[in-house]
């Protein structure tokens, strides 16, 4: 598998992706600086957590204007993967590449740590390698994580089966209002979503952090789940 | 020269956490009579031309950048 991952002014998080395809999943992952509009014939885009232009204006809103994006956008309507992480899941709702926005965390905190995610749909190229219901760790690191969508928005999402993730507590339960099972305050919990042609993904989790065996201890390796999906499909 | 100003507000309802956190400074300052703090944006800009197309852009300008439509509100004003 060929992975593009791309790197705009104030990204910070390419080198975990390229680690992580390069040499833990074994597929090759080569970086594209967002003034450039050839992607490299990938099979898969990543667009990485940061904070591109230092989050001026708005998360992502300035990013969503590089060049790249236009490529990216191509890439997508052609049915080419396109997965954001973190500030990548921002740049993707302010582009228009999925719906909603990230709105700053509830609790006015920026939270650095590890949450419990459920897997609300295994129907996607992102999920197929977990089970419905799953219950995995994975690190977050934000300051806007909480999910905002008008309400008719919302019910596209549910009807569409378009939610992949919600945050949840250890035994796997979503409370919208516990600090402790829905961290940012999202709304409905959610934490990852796809497009309706299920091509396009984002989720404010990082799971190239949670691949390797220095979290399985405590916390576990879920998130390889979601990247060996990605390689199976 | 003409003098823009565009205002950016969260729509009603949507969680405004700046706007908490000065709320609660002014309580610390005591100052019981002041409630419903909501912090915004004022983005100033300069436009050399002062015809339909240049409003158009300003407008657009408004709604792809400098607002997010599905959280935010903005108001132009015009000095």
């Amino acid at each position: 598998m060929k992975v593009a991952v791309l790197v705009f002014p104030g990204t910070n998080c390419e080198h975990d992706v390229l680690h992580a395809f390069n040499s833990v999943l074994g597929a090759r992952c080569h970086e594209v600086w967002h003034r450039e509009t050839e992607l490299g014939d990938p099979d898969l885009v990543i667009v990485p957590g940061g904070f591109s232009y230092g989050d001026y204006l708005r998360s992502g809103a300035l990013a969503k204007l590089s060049p790249v994006i236009e490529s990216v956008r191509q890439y997508a309507e052609k049915g080419g993967k396109v997965l954001g992480i973190c500030n990548g899941f921002q740049i993707l709702c302010e582009a228009g590449l999925l719906p909603g926005a990230l709105l700053s965390n509830s609790r006015r905190r920026f939270l650095s740590r590890f949450v419990n995610v459920t897997v609300q749909s295994t129907n996607s190229s992102f999920t197929s390698e977990f089970s419905d219901g799953d219950v995995f760790s994975c690190p977050i690191s934000h300051f806007e994580g909480n999910y905002f969508i008008e309400p008719d928005g919302l019910k596209g999402l549910e009807d569409g089966d378009q939610i992949l993730f919600r945050y949840c507590d250890a035994e796997g339960s979503v409370v919208e209002d516990c600090a402790e099972a829905n961290p940012n305050g999202s709304l409905r919990s959610i934490a990852g979503i796809c497009n309706t042609t299920r091509n396009v993904a984002g989720l404010m989790p990082h799971p190239e952090r949670s691949i390797q065996d220095i979290t399985a201890d405590r916390f576990g390796t879920g998130g390889s789940r979601l990247f060996t999906s990605l390689l199976a499909n | 020269m003409k003098k823009v100003q565009v205002l950016v507000r969260l729509k009603p309802g949507v969680l405004d956490v700046q706007g908490k956190a000065v709320e609660h400074g002014i309580a610390d300052m005591g100052f019981e009579s002041i409630s419903g703090v909501r912090v915004g944006k004022l983005i100033e800009l300069e436009v050399s031309q002062d015809t339909e197309e240049s409003r158009k852009q300003i407008d657009e300008l408004c709604t792809k950048l400098l607002s997010n439509p599905i959280i935010e509100d903005y108001e132009i004003r015009e000095s």
